[in-house]
């Protein structure tokens, strides 16, 4: 669990150039362990997708990175800039070591193929030398693994359920074995029952495959259950980054808190659900200091002013967690 | 949970009363935004140069056009800048001159056609049944009908073959191809909510129509404007160069027709064929290049780009393309809002 598979390094993405500009994504540092489950929540436009979109670089225009670094470490091998590759390196480092499912995913199959084409179609092309049989084998064990029977191989998309094709969508991204695999909102579109069958499975498959996950969701309490790790964006900043429990527990920056204040426990004492009040900042115009001070409960003196650095807080736990609020002064900035 | 909108604008910067002169600016801007894609301003140019000599070619022409000389197939020369004809007559006065039938013919067939396009195509796509049934038969047969060959059994039976007539011709004959593509987006638009819920409002079908989908067509109709005069154009061209229309109305067709049965290729007599013939290229050109604008300008996601190259810290020039995010900077180290800008240098395409 302590060896880095991905960094991130200040990372910055935006959208446009010149003074239309608009940066969605700033100075991102964010590591992600071999077999971990990284959850990113936040609002909709904290930056969520643009950050992977931007660390995978398949933000389309007018996206752009403005800087910083994304540094993978392969299973063998030595590091390199996930950023600083050709584009022909880009294209064989895709979905060998890291593997994407888009939000929506269940509509991004082709309607008119089946989906043993669809899946054999990445072997194809990544893999020219393998054998028809053999791509055909790991399609089948592929749909096996996801839970899907084998013999659905020669369906086509509409002959599927949702969550079947969430699970097709699934196996595709893992049919080369990546280390990391991103997935944006996966399970949004399915019902609350489907989206944890599909989540238990991901982590099974997790432990016998040993890749991690990026998982970006709006739905703290899914990333609570499922996740090692929470990283909480706002306005496109990371604002806290703690193991799944601690934020649960305690979370230190009130933006946590509001997003975790705003949907009921199952147990426990009845307690008042609060929203947040006000609405996410406009990337254009952000606030001056602390992006969160006109919405936070507990803003003073320096958060209109001063930006907060991402930083280990002065808590017992302090060491495995870092926050970027005023209300904990960090000994030190979370550094490279 | 609701806050009251005043109080959102006072806490957050740049949204109040700060940010109004921003959005005049930017409705210009948006306002302006087609003329400034490339392709549309050379192309609106050239057109523009076009349209003042179909005004002013008759007056600014240094010769009568039709006023035989005692130069024969002469070469150009000061005198004459595009050299002569067969009858000693100024191949350059004949051009200017000429401009105004094509452009005419040209203008004029387009907007007949757009007329009869928009009509039957949204009417067929919007109301359905049997009027839809109706329409597309109609224009089925006009798209399978060859024009080139009717626009010359209707023009030869005809007394006199004036602009305005062979204009409307071609007009009458050429609107089809743009009635079904307007007939099929129509058919898609009008089932979208915005339309659904015009007409569950109870809004009339024209003011539907008119308010809702049109807006929408705008795009589609400006470009089968521009492809039908080039059609018209071309055919008027091609009518006067088989000699179908009068001989004695200039037009670029007309300098061709004469250049051709004066056998103008074997007697080196370049200057006679080649001006016209680069005329109808640059303005087919210029019109074309109109309609990649507009076509560059629907697509939103072209639309929202602007710049499509821009330098990176380390001086190369990247293309912004789908799949492979431009990468301006790698360096580590975090950024200012000072260091941000000089990066984003934008480039010319």
């Amino acid at each position: 669990m302590s060896e880095p598979v991905l960094e991130i390094r200040n990372l910055n993405v935006g959208y446009g150039l010149g003074d239309q500009a608009v940066r969605a994504v700033r100075d991102v540092n964010l590591t992600l362990h071999r077999g971990e489950v990284l959850g990113l929540a936040g609002e909709s436009g904290s930056g969520k997708s643009t950050l992977a979109y931007g660390l995978t670089r398949l933000l389309p225009p007018p996206g752009v990175i403005t800087g910083g670094q994304v540094i993978y470490h392969p299973a063998d091998g030595p590091a390199y800039d996930v950023l600083g590759l050709s584009d022909r390196e880009l294209r064989e480092f895709r979905w060998n070591e890291t593997a994407i499912v888009f939000q929506g995913a269940m509509n991004s199959l082709n309607p008119v193929h089946k989906i043993s084409t669809q899946l054999t179609d990445v072997l194809r092309a990544h893999e020219p030398t393998m054998s028809e049989h053999s791509r055909n084998a790991r399609a089948r064990e592929m749909l096996k693994l996801v839970g899907i029977a084998a013999d659905r191989m020669d369906a086509y998309p509409h002959q599927l359920s949702g969550g079947m094709r969430q699970r097709v969508m699934i196996g595709m991204a893992l049919i080369l074995q990546p280390q990391v695999v991103i997935m944006d909102e996966p399970t949004t579109a399915l019902d609350v029952v489907m989206q944890r069958q599909i989540l238990r499975q991901l982590i099974e498959l997790r432990e016998r495959l040993g890749f991690s996950v990026i998982f970006i969701t709006h739905d703290l309490s899914l990333l609570v259950e499922f996740s090692n790790k929470i990283a909480i964006m706002y306005g496109g900043r990371i604002v806290e980054e703690a193991p799944a429990s601690a934020i649960y527990r305690d979370s230190l920056h009130p933006y946590s808190a509001g997003l975790l204040g705003s949907f009921p426990a199952l147990r426990g004492p009845r307690r008042e659900l609060t929203g947040i009040p006000g609405s996410p900042p406009d990337l254009k115009g952000m606030p001056t200091g602390c992006s969160f001070h006109p919405r936070c409960p507990k803003a003073f003196d320096p958060c209109a002013s001063n930006i907060p650095v991402l930083g280990r807080p002065d808590t017992p736990d302090g060491s495995t967690r870092s926050v970027a609020c005023w209300l904990h002064p960090t000994a030190q900035p979370v550094g490279l | 949970m609701t806050i009251p909108t005043s109080s959102i604008e006072q806490v957050i910067p740049g949204q109040g009363s700060m940010a109004q002169p921003a959005t005049a600016k930017k409705a210009r801007r948006q306002r302006f935004r087609f003329v400034s894609n490339k392709k549309a301003a050379v192309g609106l140019i050239i057109l523009g140069v076009y349209l003042l000599i179909a005004v002013i070619g008759p007056w600014v022409a240094p010769y009568d056009p039709g006023a035989r000389g005692n130069q024969l197939v002469q070469p150009p020369s000061a005198d004459h800048w595009m050299g002569t004809t067969h009858l000693g007559q100024d191949v350059f006065s004949q051009l200017l001159v000429g401009t105004r039938s094509v452009i005419f013919v040209g203008f004029f067939a387009g907007i007949v056609a757009t007329i009869l396009s928009v009509l039957i195509g949204v009417t067929a796509g919007y109301v359905g049944g049997k009027t839809d049934e109706g329409l597309s038969a109609l224009s089925n047969v006009f798209l399978v009908i060859p024009a080139l060959p009717l626009i010359i059994i209707i023009t030869s039976t005809l007394e006199s073959a004036e602009d305005w007539l062979i204009a409307l011709v071609i007009g009458l004959t050429s609107w089809s191809w743009n009635a079904r593509v307007l007939r099929a987006q129509t058919l898609s638009l009008r089932r979208r909510d915005f339309v659904e819920a015009a007409r569950a409002t109870g809004e009339r079908t024209w003011r539907v129509i008119v308010f809702e989908l049109l807006p929408n067509l705008t795009a589609v109709i400006a470009s089968g404007f521009v492809g039908t005069v080039i059609f018209a154009v071309l055919s008027e061209i091609t009518l006067a160069f088989i000699g179908v229309t009068s001989a004695t109305t200039w037009n670029w067709g007309t300098i061709l027709f004469w250049a051709q049965g004066q056998q103008a290729l074997a007697q080196n007599a370049w200057w006679w064929f080649v001006p016209a013939g680069l005329a109808i290229a640059l303005l087919g050109t210029a019109l074309s290049l109109i309609n990649f604008g507009i076509d560059e300008f629907v697509s939103p996601r072209l639309r929202s780009m602007g710049k499509t190259k821009l330098k990176t810290a380390s001086g190369k020039t990247v293309r912004m393309r789908i799949g492979f995010t431009p990468v301006l900077s790698n360096s580590p180290e975090p950024l200012t809002h000072a260091s941000v800008t000089p990066v984003m240098k934008e480039v010319a395409p």
